[in-house]
């Protein structure tokens, strides 16, 4: 080969790299057999705390749900796997048709009539629906968001608003546990509000009301999640006239996998699709008037319309939405309504167990499968022994919310059994 | 010509998965209900969504079949330009799959994640090294993400000296990642002409760089698939006033172990895992775009970041100059896992990746420039670039030889990238592939070229092998339906 290309050596080939850009060193990365890898990557997930050994009580953004054994087996197709973004149509159908399925599962949930191929997570999500809101707006330039959206969320949101000339404003919290929305007419060109429901208080939002008081200012309605397996029991966003609907769904099927590779859920109204960041898969005919699938819309995409495109996103999520639609298909409508009657009639019980154990739920508005419970003064120690138990009591609310001292936000999913509930119960009274 | 890896065989039709199942059907298994039922006030409830009720075989069935209409590196060569479709190792999927990793919570105190942060501090530490660059952020979900990540450093510096800055330089080959997530930052961004031999010309840049250009970004090596061998030179002029220098490291797996990005004068360089690092591409995701700064630019990194302490790995939010945060956790963890199993998998041998992806791609270029047209004629990278020209007079065009070469079987190149080059055909073979594959694949594209010249027709009616043939790409843009 190398006699074909002219070079008398590997190194010729890189005579064009001027010697001053050249390193001199080798490179300095051990290297290991697959045997010494294994070894050595054991040992590291052998340091580490998973879901599967703990009494977890923690979501906050991150669900340990029941994978069904035929979504990962299917995930691991590699056709599926190794395949890249499907820009040659007819040798992708596959990867089109099943994220062609779920944009439509993902509309059926959340009651919406457009929903993208994935953006990368629930944070990133929310971020670009307030850019989003701030195109329709034009030359509004005011966000607001709900203090209760997630606060990870809210941290990407100030990086991506960092740069722009366009201001957020935080909106509070009642004692409810849910948005108080009562200042916007006060907000000057308000484009878009984001809430979040059920919020990071677990609290489920009114999202009819939220529509009302946010399209009486003429601003565009973005209600975002971070747990949609919520809507399994829930009324859809979409009927309460949201507008942007957005978030997290690696509880539909994916592995936490310390916090990524999740997936960003992004839908909307019909009318705002020619400003959807993304891509967008789009049902077609091929030469014969066969069904095929493209990938469509493009001209609102970075590689055509370059620094006047809607978003910069290039790589999605696109195997994690895959993986969303596996899980979807597999649970079936009556399957998701059970899970998520499940998973609230779980954390309700504990909620009430709590309680009855003279505990306080600071926060009286309705919750799915998260709530805050307000502990004793003192229990960041016993939240600290609890773990030398393996139980995961909650996530502390104070490092978000410095006026929730002895605060935490408690998850129950259905992979917690009434004896691990019961078991923390009693070892929180004692 | 040997036989073709491109045939015919069964294909099997599916349906929607709305068009199958039956109510009450289900895949899944519920866990025993041991609590009594509760209710919600009825002003909140909805009726469920409304999703088919399917067997376990109907969705397995559903996904299988769906599975077999992809064409995957799994499948067979895959030499689609810019994107380093390479084989991904499959023990990267059995790192990821470890409990330990994948059954993690993102926020248990640091104790309880030491595997996940070490795992995290020494993959960019790594990266760092192979870049030659000092520190590294992991934090940036794909590479238009990493760009982001630069652009927000970019402007995060020059707000720090007291001096905003409003444009930023793009040459004309650049992905239209760059320019949007230049955008996103509020940078204008001024194109600059790529020089006669494909490569950028000094005096280009030094006409327009000034002190309102925060910088310049360069794709290096760029999409030509050749090396931008004044980017020292280049540095110099921005770096003169005051200005910076990213890097698009898309193209990374050109250079592992020869290129020192420090040495060359880049400040900003971002990675994707997905390409360089044999991670999965997953049918367009999820990736991860690693950024890389020069010492000065540490502060600005995204933050939390992994810290090595006395007492053990922390994640520290102590970076009061930071850009913030990109993603709700720490970045593709999972994603993470598989590149740093394949970089100590490879260890030094990482150079050998960028030699042997740089000669099957040299040997291409030599082994087609008769036939096909080859724009600049030099020593190309991991990557050639050709183009329609000489099929132009048998009214052949770029997207007909792609939809051929499917029917032989071969995944097509990047086609019509970069925009000036006119009918590009950009092939990028990687180190993966065997010279018994190249060679078949070249001598497939001449077998195409001679059938250009021959009888047109089997290319315009290509591809005839898929189980659909091509698609109207019009209507489903004019009257688009995004949903069943």
């Amino acid at each position: 080969m190398l006699q074909a290309v002219g070079m008398p050596d590997l190194d010729g080939l890189f005579s064009t790299i001027p010697d001053a850009c050249k390193r001199t060193d080798t490179l300095d990365i051990p290297e290991l057999t697959e045997w010494e890898l294994n070894d050595h990557m054991a040992a590291l997930a052998g340091q580490m705390v998973s879901s599967a050994d703990y009494k977890m009580f923690a979501g906050a953004g991150s669900y340990q749900h029941y994978i069904p054994e035929v979504t990962r087996y299917l995930l691991s197709r590699s056709e599926f796997v190794t395949a890249y973004t499907p820009y040659q149509p007819e040798i992708s159908q596959g990867t089109l048709q099943g994220i062609f399925e779920y944009q439509t599962l993902i509309c059926r949930l959340l009651g919406m009539d457009v929903a993208n191929a994935s953006l990368y997570d629930g944070a990133m999500a929310v971020a670009e629906a307030l850019l989003m809101a701030i195109r329709i707006g034009r030359r509004k330039k005011t966000v607001a968001v709900s203090s209760l959206v997630n606060p990870y969320y809210r941290k990407v949101v100030e990086t991506y608003f960092a740069p722009t000339e366009f201001t957020i404003t935080w909106l509070p919290y009642r004692k409810d546990g849910t948005t108080d929305l009562s200042g916007l007419d006060q907000i000057e060109g308000l484009a878009g509000v984001a809430v979040q429901s059920p919020n990071f208080f677990g609290c489920i939002e009114d999202l009819e009301a939220a529509g009302k008081a946010i399209h009486a200012q003429d601003a565009i309605f973005i209600t975002c999640f971070s747990e949609p397996l919520a809507y399994g029991v829930l009324k859809a966003p979409g009927a309460l006239d949201a507008d942007i609907v957005c978030g997290e769904g690696q509880s539909l099927g994916i592995p936490q996998s310390f916090g990524g590779p999740g997936l960003g859920i992004f839908a909307a109204k019909q009318q705002y699709v020619r400003n959807l960041p993304g891509r967008l898969v789009g049902q077609t005919v091929d030469a014969d008037g066969k069904r095929g699938f493209v990938l469509t819309l493009s001209t609102r995409e970075q590689h055509i319309r370059r620094e006047k495109a809607t978003s910069n996103i290039c790589s999605n999520q696109s195997l994690c939405a895959m993986a969303a639609g596996m899980y979807m298909a597999a649970l079936g409508g009556t399957g998701f309504r059970e899970l998520a009657s499940l998973n609230h009639d779980k954390a309700e019980y504990l909620k009430a167990a709590l309680q009855a154990a003279g505990l306080e739920v600071p926060f009286a508005s309705a919750t799915f499968n998260e709530f805050v419970v307000k502990f004793p003064e003192g229990f960041d120690q016993r939240w600290q022994d609890l773990l030398q138990k393996k139980i995961l009591a909650g996530i502390p609310m104070v490092c978000y919310y410095p006026e929730l001292a002895n605060h935490y936000l408690l998850c129950v999913t259905e992979t917690r059994s009434k004896d691990d509930m019961d078991a923390l119960v009693k070892e929180v009274q004692s | 010509m040997k036989e073709t890896v491109g045939t015919r065989g069964l294909i099997l039709n599916e349906p929607f998965l709305w068009e199958r199942g039956g109510k009450g059907r289900t895949g899944y298994s519920l866990p025993r209900r041991d609590v009594a039922a509760a209710a919600l006030p009825e002003n909140l409830t909805g009726d469920g969504p409304d999703f088919p009720d399917l067997s376990e075989v109907e969705v397995v069935r559903h996904y299988t079949r769906l599975s077999t209409w992809n064409y995957g590196v799994d499948s067979g060569m895959y030499p689609l330009g810019s994107c380093t479709m390479k084989y991904n190792p499959k023990t990267n999927e059995r790192q990821a799959a470890l409990t330990g990793f994948s059954g993690a919570h993102p926020l248990v105190p640091s104790e309880l994640c030491q595997g996940a942060l070490q795992l995290i501090y020494e993959l960019e530490h790594y990266l760092a090294h192979v870049a030659g660059l000092d520190a590294v952020s992991v934090q940036p979900s794909a590479g238009a993400q990493g760009e982001l990540a630069g652009m927000l450093i970019f402007a995060a510096y020059h707000r720090d000296r007291g001096k905003p800055r409003s444009k930023i330089l793009i040459p004309d080959t650049a992905h239209g990642t760059n320019p949007a997530s230049a955008a996103l930052c509020g940078f204008k961004a001024v194109p600059v002409e790529t020089g006669p031999d494909g490569v950028l010309l000094p005096a280009s840049v030094e006409a327009l760089m000034d002190d309102d250009t925060a910088g310049i970004m360069v794709t290096n090596p760029n999409t030509l698939g050749l090396f931008e061998t004044h980017i020292q030179a280049i540095a110099d002029i921005i770096h003169a006033k005051d200005g910076l220098v990213y890097a698009d490291g898309a193209n990374m797996n050109a250079v592992m172990g020869v290129v020192d990005f420090g040495r060359a004068g880049v400040d900003v360089l971002h990675i994707n895992l997905h390409k360089t690092f044999s991670t999965p591409h997953g049918g367009g995701g999820p990736g991860s775009g690693p950024v890389c700064v020069c010492k000065r630019l540490e502060p600005f990194l995204p933050a939390p970041r992994v810290v090595k302490t006395e007492a053990g790995y922390a994640l520290s939010e102590d970076f009061p100059k930071s850009i913030g945060k990109l993603h709700a956790f720490y970045g593709n963890f999972g994603i993470m896992v598989r590149a740093y199993s394949y970089m100590l998998s490879m260890g030094p041998k990482l150079k050998d990746v960028s030699q042997h992806a740089v000669l099957n791609a040299n040997y291409i270029k030599e082994k087609l420039k008769d036939v096909y047209h080859l724009p600049f004629d030099r020593p190309c990278m991991h990557e050639c670039v050709f183009t329609d020209k000489f099929l132009e007079a048998r009214g052949v065009t770029t997207l007909d030889v792609a939809k051929r070469l499917i029917d032989y079987g071969f995944h097509p190149p990047t086609i019509y990238f970069p925009l000036v080059v006119h009918g590009a055909i950009m092939i990028e073979p990687t180190e993966s592939e065997s010279l018994e594959n190249i060679d078949q694949f070249i001598a497939t594209m001449r077998r195409i070229a001679q059938e250009a010249e021959e009888d047109p027709t089997l290319l315009k009616e290509a591809p005839q092998n898929p189980k659909v043939r091509r698609m109207d790409e019009t209507t489903a843009a004019r009257k688009p339906c995004l949903r069943g």
